[in-house]
Order: structure tokens, then sequence, then C-alpha cells
């Protein structure tokens, strides 16, 4: 009946729905400002490009930061039809994915390490041939990096924003397909970053399938796409529940696989492992962001009332994540592949925070997640550093001994560890102790005590490269440190900063994220 | 206006940290042990000056500074000393520059720079004025891990051949620790925060009402942290790896400061916020203390390396500690903070003198000394001195204080009292087998030509001497400062000191709990 009516509304009196820009503003110069910075690939001379494009990159990433603290503390807004919804948890995530992203287009951007930046000169050149091998030191690189990255984290503001299933569909395609088209760009190990794409890109679409039949699911028991909507039919409904509970689960694992949570997790070390480092930082920080902020919505405002059924199934992949997250950093020896297994380790515990479903829950997750995407972006800065002839020298034992040679790339790393590993005084302490408080408050103590025991047990990967840099000889033919470039340096500092901070002085965020902490609708 | 003492104290030292650190590189790195000693020696200056402030029998928190930090968790930079605080933090400011002076040539034979270490081993410091001088439980934790960071790299970058294995065991050990008291800590915030009291104050948190079920999980998270740090027996195997590969001034510190913060744990924490639970798991507890108190007094007398040998006595040190206790009278926890102290001194002395051996013959085993009194008459007598103390021989510091435990513990639980004064008797075995071994017979032949004591050595061991045997002849000044907090401590526990009678009767209730 609905749909008839439906259809007869849509065929009497079409129109636009009105739309609230303004409160869109920040992803909306995202979009533009990618759209611009396609035009000047188009246009703009090869010399010039990619100052123009890095230029257009990080004003839009400010501007968009500056919009939201412009709309921080405005009312709620629902617009596009009750497609989106700005208000609280979505201006923290934008203005988290606004601050994260133009630290990682900073890393993006480095030229330091090799001539030509991070990416690869000519995509298209076979790898191994001739051509291929000349364009090593090539000075150019592909500059569509950029607008690729800007699209990828405007799908991502509205990923988190979106209050429709369907336009959630649309901005996961969003934010995924440029990121499948940055895993392949590599400069060097061009196979393995080309293997990486494709199986990000396989899997991807594996996982939006299984978004997209939930969606259907849930379009035919509730009958419509709203979240809203499906939060009213749960409630009012006496029909079977099996429609509804299928639908969510292949919604859920859509989006656990985005945010890399086991068991949808097999992809992480592979693909951050192939990417370019600066993508992988990307990914790790900026994904994970908008994949829990889609997560705390579905979550919290679709199925809030049917939290009873589903509770157990969450807790128990988070349970999951955490073990296999720590169990597998154990055994890693390379530095990316021991990173990608402690961020599914560390989605664990943000879903630890998310399943509390307090107003707490909402907002120390909001909290880990900037704690945590800063501090990532710092760590993968640094790995970038770290290099021999052939690239970036990721396994463990040739960083043995490297705090003899750099001592403050050494330090710089280390702190991080620890702030990964939850001592006080960073970062990680603050954001655990912050979502480890929900959960018990929201009654998930044998999750707090698993978060414990596997944060033990994460300590000790996390331990093995300090031990290494500090306490082993170096290795006779170790890779040099270079000397970070502009770009990456701030990068690098910006992820210190704000890891000290936000474990010396949390309370601004804290605050912040508190009185941000509750969905519209 | 005075002076805000505690937070003074604990700033201090990390002012120091950032001097040495930022001393220019050509410089000699005598300078930046210069640095280190003189700001450890006005550390000692101003706790001297606020153990003068201090009203022994005044309020039982004094010295109180408290400023906001974290509203949002209720955290607070609460700062306050009772009796038993202020003589650790007291013992702390005592060892630090005896400790710098010790570690005067250990940092610079490796090729690992110099200035770190004194820096390393003022922020250690930082971090344990901050652990006794926290009355915020949230603060407490943050120095209370903090802690390992600069332990961790002092014993990994500077300790002996397997200094990595012993670095990353300690760390390990302790984080794991740490981590099952985050969960506590975070589930006793949850029990607040339901009885309306958004805070980690000590004074707010002992008011609360917590069910004995949840007392019971909460102090067992405390428990086994602190248990961990202090070490009782099962969880003990970390420290002889730490203790003997540390480097010496560095294994005074770990033993004689930093285990410490375990048994404070179980006094500051453990006991006034979980009475009922302390009081059900005490037997529990005194029986751990015992097997302590044997096992680690026979594994001493195993031992023929003399660090590994001086860290198992520690362990049966702690048992006494642990035993005065958990015996919850007032004598007995008298008694054991008094050897807390005291260890700090005695244990820190054995090292020392231990090391004086170590850098004269360059090696850890008994087996490679023999007749050094007859090369070495001064380092043979300082030796011996040390040693006494160790097993507590009356008119030195020790034998108060073990008095003390065995009689606190005597009136409540006579088995137990009676099986840890055998561990009195195997205490003058293994220290006196120790000293024979080393010191008497043969002068061994292969033992290069030594020199006597010099006179920085002296200026190390004197100090610490002369407060082992005051302390051993008049210890009532600390008494009269650590007996009231004490009482209190048990006050909050619940439980009253058993009469006198209890000795002429022994078949009493009094007996059995």
């Amino acid at each position: 009946m609905s749909t008839s009516h439906a259809l007869a509304a849509a065929a009497g009196d079409l129109r636009a729905p009105s739309v609230a820009y303004r409160s869109l503003l920040p992803m909306l110069l995202l979009f533009a400002a990618a759209g611009l910075g396609v035009l000047a690939e188009a246009f703009a001379p090869r010399a010039t490009r990619r100052i123009v494009q890095v230029v257009i990159a990080l004003l839009a990433l400010l501007g968009s930061l500056a919009a939201v603290i412009w709309l921080a503390g405005s009312a709620d807004v629902v617009t596009a039809s009750g497609a989106v919804a700005v208000d609280g948890p979505a201006l923290f995530i934008e203005g988290t994915l606004a601050a994260l992203g133009a630290a990682s287009v900073l890393l993006l951007a480095d030229r330091s390490s090799e001539r030509g930046g991070h990416f690869v000169a000519d995509a298209a050149v076979t790898v191994g041939s001739p051509t291929d091998r000349r364009q090593i030191g090539a000075t150019h690189s592909q500059t569509e990096v950029f607008p690729l990255t800007v699209f990828a984290l405007a799908g991502m503001m509205l990923f988190a924003s979106a209050n429709n299933l369907l336009l959630m569909f649309v901005a996961l395609e969003v934010l995924s397909l440029p990121l499948y088209l940055l895993c392949g760009l590599a400069r060097r190990r061009r196979l393995l970053s080309q293997e990486a794409a494709v199986k990000y890109f396989l899997l991807g679409a594996f996982a939006s399938a299984f978004f997209l039949y939930g969606v259907a699911l849930l379009y035919g028991y509730a009958g419509t796409v709203q979240l809203r909507g499906i939060f009213d039919a749960a409630a009012g409904s006496s029909a079977d529940d099996l429609l509804l509970f299928l639908g969510l689960a292949l919604l859920v694992i859509g989006l656990l696989f985005k945010a890399g949570i086991a068991p949808f997790h097999s992809w992480t070390p592979d693909v951050y492992q192939g990417a370019p480092t600066p993508v992988t930082a990307l990914m790790a920080a900026c994904t994970k962001v908008a994949a829990f902020g889609a997560i705390l919505r579905v979550l919290y405002v679709a199925f809030a009332n049917t939290r009873w059924d589903w509770r157990p199934l969450i807790w128990a992949v988070a349970i999951a994540s955490m073990v296999l997250g720590a169990v597998l950093a154990v055994t890693q020896t390379d530095v990316k592949r021991l990173l990608a297994y402690s961020t599914v380790a560390n989605a664990g515990f943000i879903m630890v925070g998310a399943v509390a479903l307090t107003k707490t829950g909402i907002s120390s997750t909001l909290f880990y997640l900037v704690a945590y995407g800063f501090t990532t972006i710092g760590a993968f800065a640094v790995v970038t550093l770290v290099r021999d002839p052939d690239g970036e020298a990721t396994h463990l034992s040739q960083w043995a001994g490297l705090a003899r040679r750099s001592p403050v790339v050494a330090a710089t790393f280390t702190f991080f560890m620890l702030a990964f590993a939850g001592i006080p005084l960073t970062s990680g302490f603050t954001s655990k102790f912050a979502v480890f408080a929900a959960a018990i408050d929201g009654g998930a103590t044998p999750l707090v005590i698993v978060g414990v025991v596997t944060s033990a047990v994460l300590a000790f990967p996390y331990l093995r490269i300090v031990v290494l840099m500090y306490l082993s000889e170096p290795a006779e033919s170790g890779p040099s440190v270079i000397v970070p470039g502009g770009f990456t340096s701030a990068a690098v500092t910006l992820g210190v900063v704000a890891t000290l901070v936000l474990g010396i002085a949390p309370q601004p965020i804290l605050h912040l994220a508190a009185s941000a902490a509750s969905f519209v609708g | 206006m005075t002076l805000p003492y505690l937070p003074a104290l604990t700033v201090l030292p990390l002012i120091g940290v950032a001097v040495v650190l930022v001393l220019p590189k050509g410089r000699p790195p005598q300078l930046a042990k210069v640095v280190a000693l003189a700001f450890s020696l006005f550390e000692l200056a101003i706790a001297i000056a606020m153990c003068a402030k201090f009203v022994a029998g005044g309020a039982r928190f004094q010295l109180i500074e408290d400023y906001a930090w974290i509203p949002q968790f209720g955290v607070r930079f609460g700062f306050g000393a009772d009796g038993i605080a202020l003589v650790l933090i007291a013992m702390v400011a005592v060892l630090m520059p005896v400790v710098i002076l010790a570690s005067w040539h250990d940092a610079g034979t490796g090729q690992r720079p110099v200035k770190t270490f004194f820096a390393l081993l003022l922020s250690l410091q930082a971090c344990t004025v901050g652990v006794f001088a926290a009355t915020d439980l949230f603060l407490f934790y943050v120095f209370f891990e903090a802690m390992l960071v600069p332990m961790y790299f002092l014993i990994g970058s500077y300790g002996g051949p397997r200094r990595q294995y012993a670095a990353v065991k300690f760390f390990l050990y302790s984080l794991a620790g740490g981590l099952l008291m985050l969960a506590a800590l975070i589930a006793l915030y949850v029990v607040a925060k339901d009885q309306g009291s958004n805070s980690f104050a000590f004074a707010d948190l002992v008011k609360l009402h917590i069910s004995p079920a949840t007392q019971s999980w909460l102090f067992l998270g405390f428990f086994i942290a602190f248990a961990i740090k202090a070490p009782l027996v099962p969880f003990h195997t970390w420290l002889p790896d730490a203790g003997s590969e540390a480097p010496i001034g560095v294994a005074v510190l770990l033993v004689g400061v930093l285990d410490k913060v375990g048994t404070y744990g179980f006094l500051r924490w453990c006991l006034p916020l979980f009475p009922a639970a302390s009081q059900r798991f005490a037997p529990l507890v005194l029986i751990l203390s015992v097997v302590g108190i044997i096992y680690g007094a026979l594994l001493a007398m195993g031992q023929n390396d003399l660090k590994r040998l001086v860290s198992y006595t520690s362990v049966a040190h702690f048992g006494f500690i642990a035993l005065g206790i958990f015996a919850f009278t007032s004598q007995g926890g008298s008694g054991a903070v008094l050897y807390m102290v005291n260890h700090g001194l005695s244990t820190g002395a054995l090292f020392l003198c231990v090391g004086f051996l170590i850098s004269r013959r360059g090696s850890r085993l008994t087996g490679d000394f023999g007749g050094m009194a007859q090369a070495v008459p001064l380092v043979a007598g300082v030796f011996l001195l040390a040693g006494l103390s160790a097993l507590a021989m009356p008119g030195t510091n020790t034998f108060v204080s073990e008095f003390l435990v065995l009689l606190g513990t005597f009136a409540v639980n006579q088995p137990v009292a009676v099986i840890a004064a055998i561990g009195m008797i195997l205490a003058a075995l293994y220290v006196l087998l120790m000293y024979q071994r080393t010191m008497h017979g043969p002068l061994n032949p292969s033992l290069p030509k030594m020199r006597d004591l010099s006179a920085r050595e002296a200026w190390v061991i004197a100090p610490v001497l002369a407060l082992v045997v005051a302390l051993g002849v008049y210890p009532k000044p600390v008494l009269d400062v650590i007996t009231p907090a004490v009482k209190a401590t048990m006050q909050d526990v619940g439980t009253a000191d058993p009469g006198p009678t209890a000795i002429n009767a022994p078949d009493t209730e009094g007996g059995s709990k």
C-alpha cells in the first residue's frame, strides 16, 4: 500500500526535496574540491599540477574543518527528504575526518623519501617492463591521488551522516572506489600493490553486495530504507522478525568489513601491507572513523529497540576481533602487517565502547576514534621514513638497532607504540579508559576483561619493536632513515602532539564528544 | 603561602630530566652526572623540609594539594601524604643521590648515552614520588604504569648480558598486573558513579558501599597487580631476572623503591577500599607470605650469583612485609611499613656492596671470590654490616621491624608467626654463607689486584649504613609518624587489635582469624 502510494505521489507532483545546504557544507566543500581537482588534472600543466592539487585538497579539508566548527552546536538537521542527518555524532565525525584527512594528505604529498613521491609515475605501464624500470626514478607521479582522496573523504563524511540505507550504500561506494584505486598506485613493489588493490576490490565488492542485500531485506520488512522507519517498524510490527534479523546481519557484515573487524578482517593485513603507506594510513585512520560512524548510527538509530537480540552477536565479533588481532599481531614479522593486526584488535576495543548503547558509549567511541586516528597516522608516517634502496624497509629485522642511528625517529615510534599499548599519559590510555568505563557501565564487564587481557597480549608485539630498535645490535646493511621533508614532519608532529595532548589534557575533546553524543531521529 | 611540597617533589625531578637532556652534546658526560646529583640533593633538601612540616599524630592526610585535571572522569591531581607515604617518599629522596653517586661509572662504559641514563633515573624518581603522594586513584594508576617505562629502558639499555629478556619480562608482568588493576579501577569508578560520586579521590572512594561479591572481584584485580609488583610468591619470577640484570644502582631502586609500590598499594588501596574482601582473602595472603619467606630464603641459599641472591632475599623480605600488613594489627602494620623503609635501606646497602665487589672482580658468581676480606678489609666491613642488617641482627634497623611484624602476627595467628620466625634463621644462613664464601677462607689466587673502598664509594655507602644503625637503635621518630596512619588504615578495615590476653589464652577466637 505504501509503495503504491509513493508511486502515485511520484507521478503526481515530482519535486526536488529541499536541501539544507548550510548543514551539508563540510561535505559539499569536499565534493566541489574533488571535482575541481579532476578539472585541474585535465587543464593544469604537469609542472604545477602537483602543487595545485595539494593546495586544493588541503584548503578543502581545512575549509571543511572550519565549516564543522562553524556548524558545531547548531540544532540537529535532517535534510534531503530525511536522507542525511547532520547531528552531533555526524558533525564530530566530519570534523575528525577533515583533520585526519588533512594529516593523510600531508603524507600523500611527501616527496622527500622518493624524488617523485610515494605514487607511481604512470600507473598504466606494465609491471616489470623496461619502461617500468625507468619510471622508478621519474620525478612526476599520478597526481590523481589527491582528488581521489578527497572524493573518498567526502564519501566517508556522507557515509557517517546517511540517515537512509540506500544513501549509505551510495556513500559506501563513493568512499570505497577511490580507495581501491589508491591501493594500487604504489611506486615500489607494484605487483604487491596491485594485488592489494584487486584483493580489496573483490572482497569489498562482496561486502557491498552483502550490504545491499541486507538493505533489500530490511526494505522488505519495514517498507522503507529510512533508519527511523526501520526502528518504528521493529517497534510496532508483529510480523515475523526473520527478515529483520537477516537484513541486519547482512547489513552489519558489510559495515564490519569496512571497519576491519574480525571475522571480516582478513583483507586488512594484505591490503595494508601492499598499499602505499600514506594510503594505508588513510585507510587505517579515516575509513575506520567513517565505518564506526555508520555502525553507531545504524545500531543506535535503526536497531536500538532490538538490541537484546543482536547484542550477543556484536559481543562475539568484538571479542573475536580483539583476540584474533592481538594473537596474530604477536606472530608478525613485518611492521605494516603488525600494525594492520593491531588495527583489527583496536577495532575490537572501539566496538567494546560502541556496544554499551549508552550516551557514554557514543562519546567514548568518538573519542577513541580521534585519538586512535592521529596515533595511527603518526605511526605509519614513521614507517615511510625507514628505507633501504628498494623502498620502505618494513621487515622487523631491518629495524634492529634503529635507535642507534636515528634516536629521534626511534623515540617517536616508541612513543606511538606506548600509546597503542595504553600506557598512561598517552591518548591510548585515555581512550581505552573511556571505552572500558562505558562498557562496564553498559553491563559489558566480560568484554572489558577480554579487552584488558588482549591489551596485555598486544603489548608484546609493540614492545618487540621497541626492543629491536633500542636493545638489539644494528643489522649489517640496515636501512637508512631519511630526513623527513616538511609534509611528513608535519604529519608526524601532528600525531605526536595529538597523542600527547589527548593523554595529558583530554578534557576539551572528551567534553566535545560528550556534548555531541546524541543521534537525531 | 607554603610550598606545595608533594607536587614540587614530583615535578622537580622532571625539570631535572629536561635540564639533563638539553645539556649540549659536546660537554663531557661528567656534567650530566653532576646536574642529576644536584637535582637529587635539592629534592632531598625539600623532602627534609617537608618531613619537618609534617605533624606526627596530626590529621591523617597532610600537605594536601588538589587541582582539577579531567572533570569528565572526575579525575583530579590529588596529592596528600599520611605517615606511610611520608616515610616512603623520604626513603626515595634519600636513596636517589646515593644511587646516582653509585652509578657514577656504570653508565659511561657502554655505547649508550650517559645523559639518557641519568634522565631516566630522575624520571623514575618523579614517578615513584608521585605514586606515593597521589591520593587520587586515577593519578596513582598513571604513575604506577608510567613508572614502567623508565625502568624498562634502564634495565634493557644498561643492564647485564640477558638484559633484553629481563626487561621485557619485567614490563609484561607489570603491565599484565596493571591492566587487571585498570579493569578493577574502571569497575570501581562505575560503582562510584552509580552511588552518585564522580570521583577517584581516596576520601570519596572509602565511603562507597560495595557489596561483598563485587569487593572480592575488585580486590583481586588490585591485589594481583600489587602482588606482581611487590612481588609475592607465585608472581615473583620476574624479580630475580630483573634484579640480576639491572645495573647496581637501578637494582637498588627496583627492589628498594619500585617493589614497595606493591606493598604500599595493599595498605593504601586494597585494605581501606575493600575491607570485607581483605579480611576474606587475608588467610590466603598470609599463607602466600609464609611460603614466600621460606621459599625465598631457600632459593637465596642456593644461588651462586650474588645479584640473584640478593633478589631472592627480597622475595623473603616481602613475605614479611605482606605478613605484617595482612595480620591486621597495628603492630604488624607499623612493623610492615617500617620494614618497607628498612628493607629499602638494608637491601640497598647489600646491593651497593655487591656492586663494589662485582666492579672489582668483574664477575657476579660467588665462586670467583674468596678471602676478599684480606685484600679489601673496608669493603668487607661494610658488606658485613649490610649483611647483618639483612638478617635482622638486633641493633640494626630490620630487627625492629621484623620483630614488630612477628609480634603483630603472633597475636592473631601463631602457627604462621612461628613458621615465619624460621625464616629469620634461614636469613642468617644465607647471609652468612654468602659472606663466608666471598670474604673468608684463603685468598682466591685468580683475584686481580684490588684497591679498597674509594672515597666515592664511602660517600655512597656511609649515609645508608648510618641510617641502618640509627633506625636500629632509635626507630621512635619514624614509628611515631607511621603508627597513627597504620591505625587509621586498620580502622578502615574494621579490625581491632586483640588484647594481650591472646598470648595467655592461645585457644581463644583470635587464634583462628
